[in-house]
C-alpha cells in the first residue's frame, strides 16, 4: 500500500528566536521533518508549542524581534531543489502565496471589512500580477466563489464580510489562498473559530480541494479529533521541539512519546465512556528558560538522570516512525 | 431512580431588544420558551453552537440578567421573587464560573484576599482565615506557597483554579459552569475536569455545565439537553443521547464531532449527516420547528406549528415531530 514517499519539503534543523526584553524565546529550535508530496501532513501540540512559528518560519514569514538562527528548508519545486531560507526577499515573494499559500486561523482578521469579498480577491489578484487588470479578477472571484461551494455566489461576490457568516468567510480565505493553485497549502487552524457542524462542512471542502487540485497540505491544529479525520502523517511539538512524527495510525494506535501518550489519554473521547481521564501534570515551561536536556522531563513519568541532561536526538524506531526520547 | 430538582426552570425566556435608528427594529430570542430541571447532585450538560443561547441560559437562571418571561424555583423559591436576605441567601447557595481565566480575577488582589473577600461579604465566620483558605486552595490542587501571590503569577489553569477555590468558599450548592476551559490547553483541561468531578463528590454539588465540546460534556455530565436557536430540542440521559440522539438537529451536532481515533474516524465519516448551510439568526427564526430549513426529515407539519417537547422515552425528551403520537 506504501508507495515510495517523494519528499516537497525537507526541512532541517529549523531554529528560531524572538529577542525580547524579557529575553531570548527559544521558540522553536532544531526541527527537522519532511513533507511528502500530494499528503496531508499535521503539525500537532498545544498552545505556545511553536506550531505557527514553524509553518511561518517555512518561507521566512519571521518578523521582528524574531530571527530565523539557523537550518534549511529543501522545497522541491518544478526547477529542482532549492533552500527557502537563502532566498532573497524579492524571491521568497514569489513563491510565498503562489507556490506555498497560507490560511489563517481567523476569517474576521483575513478579510477587510471595509470591502466587498469580491473586489478584495481580485485586488490581491492585481497586485500579485495573476491577472491583467479588475474586471478579470473579478471573474476569477466569481469562479473562487463556486469552487468553495458557496451558494448564489453571483449576489455573494458583492457582499462586504459583516453580511457572512463565519464558516462563508472562511470558505472565501480558503478559496483564496487557492487562487494561484499552490503546490503546497498551510493552514494554520483552519476550524478552530467555528462550530463542529461547520467545522464538518470545512474540513469536507479542503478534502475536496486538495484531491481536485493535488495539493499537499500542511494542517495545523490542536484538536486531535480533526487531526484523526484529517491527516496522513504528523508531528507532534513539545515546548518548540518535535518529540515524534508518525503515520496517523502510528500516532494514535502506537505512541511511543509519553508526552503524546499523555495528551490522548487526556483529551475527552466523545464515542467513548470514560471514568476518568489521565491529566499530564503540571504545566508547558517557559521558553525563555526551558527545561535541561528534555524539555518534558519535568513533567513525565519515566524521567531519569539522562533526561535532565541530554538532549534527546530524533531516532526512527520503525518504519517512518520518529521519537525524541531516552527510553529508545 | 430519579434524584429531586434542585431547580426547575419553567417556560423560560430571554428576548434582547435590537436597537435600530430610531426604533427598536425586533428582538434576538436568545431564550426562547424552555423548561427543565437539574437534580441534586447532578451536572446537567447544556450543549449546542455558538449563540444558540447556553450563556443566556446560565445566567438567567441565577438572574444575573432578569428573564423576559418565565419561572425558576431553587429549593422551592421562585428566585425571580426574592428580595433582600433572601437574595442574599441565593448569591451565596448559586454561584457562577466563567470562561475567561484571565479576566474574572482582580489583578491587585493576593490569592488570599481575592478567596476571602466574598467570604467577608457574606459575612461567613471563619476562625482562621489562613488555615481556611490553605484547605480550600490544596481542595484545588494549589497550596500554600500560592497563598500570597498575584493573579498574573499564575498559569491558564491555575487561574481557574483559583476561582474555583474562590466560589467553594461560600459553600454553595449549585454551580453554573459556563465553558470553564475551553481558554485552556487539553492537557490542563484534563486536570480541572477531574478536579472538578472530585470536589462534587466531596461537597455533593449540583453542576449546570455549558459546553460547545461534546467529548467534555460526555466525560462530565449525567443528564443533558441540547439547544438550537433558543429551543431546548432534546433533554435525556447524556450516555443515552450520545447513544441513541433522537432529534435530528442533536444526530447532525453528534456526527459531526471528528472522534480522536483515525479508523473510527473514517468510519463515523462515512455515515456523517450532510446538512447544508448554518444556524439561522435568531432575531427572526423559521416558522414551526426552527430547524425545518435544514432538517433532512421535515415534514409539513414541521414548516407550520412549533413541536413541543414530549417525553418520547422514559426521561428522554425531545421536541420533534417524527415522535409525536398523535
Ligand atoms: N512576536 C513574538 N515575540 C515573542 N515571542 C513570540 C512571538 N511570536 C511567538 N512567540 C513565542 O514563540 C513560541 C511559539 O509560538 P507559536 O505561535 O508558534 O505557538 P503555536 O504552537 O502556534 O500556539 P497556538 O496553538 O496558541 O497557536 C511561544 O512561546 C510564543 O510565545
Ligand atoms: N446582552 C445582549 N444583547 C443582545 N443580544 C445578546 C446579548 N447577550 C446575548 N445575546 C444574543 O443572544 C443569543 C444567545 O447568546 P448566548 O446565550 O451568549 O449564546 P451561547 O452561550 O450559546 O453562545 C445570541 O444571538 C447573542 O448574540
Ligand atoms: S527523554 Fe526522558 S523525560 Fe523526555 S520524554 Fe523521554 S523519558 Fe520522558
Ligand atoms: S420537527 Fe420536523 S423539521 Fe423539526 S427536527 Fe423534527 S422532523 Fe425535522
Ligand atoms: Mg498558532
Ligand atoms: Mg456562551
Amino acid at each position: 500500500m506504501r508507495r515510495m514517499p517523494e519528499p516537497i519539503l525537507e526541512v532541517r534543523d529549523l531554529t528560531v528566536h524572538f529577542y525580547t526584553y524579557a529575553g531570548i524565546v527559544k521558540a522553536i529550535e532544531r526541527v527537522s521533518f519532511d513533507v511528502y508530496k500530494g499528503e496531508t501532513f499535521a503539525l500537532v501540540g498545544e498552545t505556545g508549542c511553536g506550531k505557527s512559528v514553524t509553518s511561518r518560519a517555512l518561507t521566512q514569514l519571521i518578523e521582528s524581534p524574531g530571527r530565523i538562527v539557523g537550518g534549511k528548508v529543501i522545497y522541491h519545486s518544478d526547477k529542482g531543489p532549492i533552500d527557502l531560507l537563502k532566498l532573497r526577499e524579492e524571491e521568497i515573494r514569489e513563491i510565498r502565496g503562489k507556490e506555498i499559500a497560507y490560511i489563517f486561523q481567523d476569517p474576521h482578521a483575513s478579510l477587510d471589512p471595509l470591502y466587498q469579498v469580491g473586489y478584495q480577491i481580485a485586488e490581491a489578484m492585481v497586485v500579485h500580477n495573476t491577472v491583467k487588470d479588475l474586471k478579470e479578477g473579478l471573474q476569477r472571484a466569481l469562479s473562487i466563489l463556486k469552487r468553495v461551494l458557496i451558494p448564489d455566489p453571483e449576489s455573494r461576490i458583492k457582499n462586504y464580510p459583516h453580511e457572512m457568516s463565519g464558516g462563508m468567510k472562511q470558505r472565501v480565505v480558503i478559496g483564496t489562498g487557492l487562487t494561484n493553485n499552490p503546490k503546497v497549502l498551510i493552514a494554520d487552524e483552519p476550524t478552530t473559530a467555528l462550530d463542529v457542524t461547520v467545522q464538518a462542512q470545512i474540513l469536507d471542502l479542503m478534502n475536496k480541494l486538495k484531491r481536485d487540485y493535488n495539493t499537499t497540505l500542511i494542517l495545523i491544529t490542536h484538536n486531535m479529533g480533526v487531526v484523526a479525520e484529517m491527516a496522513d502523517r504528523i508531528a507532534v511539538m513539545y515546548a518548540g521541539k518535535i518529540a515524534e512524527i508518525g503515520t496517523a495510525e502510528q500516532i494514535f494506535k502506537n505512541p511511543l512519546h509519553p508526552y503524546t501518550q499523555g495528551l490522548l489519554k487526556a483529551v475527552p473521547n466523545p464515542m467513548k465512556r470514560i471514568e476518568r481521564l489521565d491529566a499530564i501534570p503540571g504545566t508547558v515551561p517557559n521558553l525563555i528558560t526551558p527545561p535541561s536536556g528534555c524539555r518534558f522531563h519535568p513533567r513525565c513519568p519515566f524521567a531519569k538522570d539522562i533526561c535532565k541532561q541530554k538532549v534527546p536526538e530524533l531516532k526512527e524506531i520503525e518504519d517512518g516512525h520518529f521519537v525524541a526520547c531516552h527510553l529508545y | 431512580m430519579k434524584l429531586e430538582p434542585i431547580l426547575q426552570v419553567r417556560n423560560l425566556k430571554k428576548y434582547f431588544p435590537v436597537k435600530g435608528l430610531f426604533f427598536t427594529k425586533g428582538h434576538v430570542k436568545a431564550v426562547d420558551d424552555i423548561s427543565f430541571e437539574i437534580r441534586r447532585g447532578e451536572t446537567f450538560g447544556l450543549v449546542g453552537e455558538s449563540g444558540c443561547g447556553k450563556t443566556t441560559t446560565g445566567r438567567t437562571i441565577l438572574r444575573l440578567i432578569e428573564p423576559t418571561d418565565g419561572e425558576v424555583i431553587f429549593q422551592g423559591k421562585n428566585i425571580m421573587e426574592l428580595k433582600g436576605d433572601e437574595m442574599k441567601w441565593f448569591r451565596r447557595k448559586a454561584q457562577i464560573m466563567f470562561q475567561d481565566p484571565y479576566s474574572s480575577l482582580n489583578p491587585r488582589q493576593t490569592v488570599f484576599e481575592v478567596i476571602m473577600e466574598p467570604v467577608r461579604f457574606h459575612g461567613i465566620h471563619v476562625d482562621d482565615p489562613e488555615e481556611f483558605v490553605i484547605k480550600l486552595l490544596e481542595s484545588v490542587g494549589l497550596n500554600e506557597m500560592h497563598l500570597y501571590r498575584y493573579p498574573h503569577e499564575f498559569s491558564g489553569g491555575q487561574r481557574q483554579r483559583i476561582a474555583l477555590a474562590r466560589l467553594l468558599a461560600l459553600r454553595p450548592e449549585f454551580i453554573v459552569l459556563d465553558e470553564p476551559t475551553s481558554a485552556l490547553d487539553v492537557s490542563v483541561q484534563a486536570n480541572i475536569l477531574n478536579t472538578l468531578k472530585d470536589i462534587q463528590r466531596e461537597f455533593g454539588f449540583t453542576y449546570l455545565f455549558i459546553s460547545h465540546d461534546l467529548g467534555v460534556v460526555k466525560y462530565m455530565s449525567h443528564r443533558m439537553g441540547v439547544m438550537y436557536l433558543g429551543k431546548l430540542v432534546e433533554v435525556g440521559p447524556s450516555d443515552e443521547i450520545f447513544e441513541k440522539p433522537l432529534h435530528p438537529y442533536t444526530q447532525l451536532l453528534l456526527s459531526a464531532i471528528p472522534v480522536p481515533d483515525p479508523e473510527l474516524a473514517k468510519e463515523l465519516k462515512a455515515k456523517r449527516m450532510k446538512v447544508e448551510g448554518e444556524p439561522p439568526s435568531p432575531i427572526n427564526p423559521p416558522s414551526g420547528c426552527r430547524f425545518h430549513p435544514r432538517c433532512p426529515f421535515a415534514k409539513d407539519i414541521c414548516k407550520k406549528q412549533e413541536p413541543p417537547l414530549m417525553e418520547a422515552e422514559k426521561d428522554h425528551y425531545v421536541a420533534c415531530w417524527l415522535y409525536s403520537k398523535a
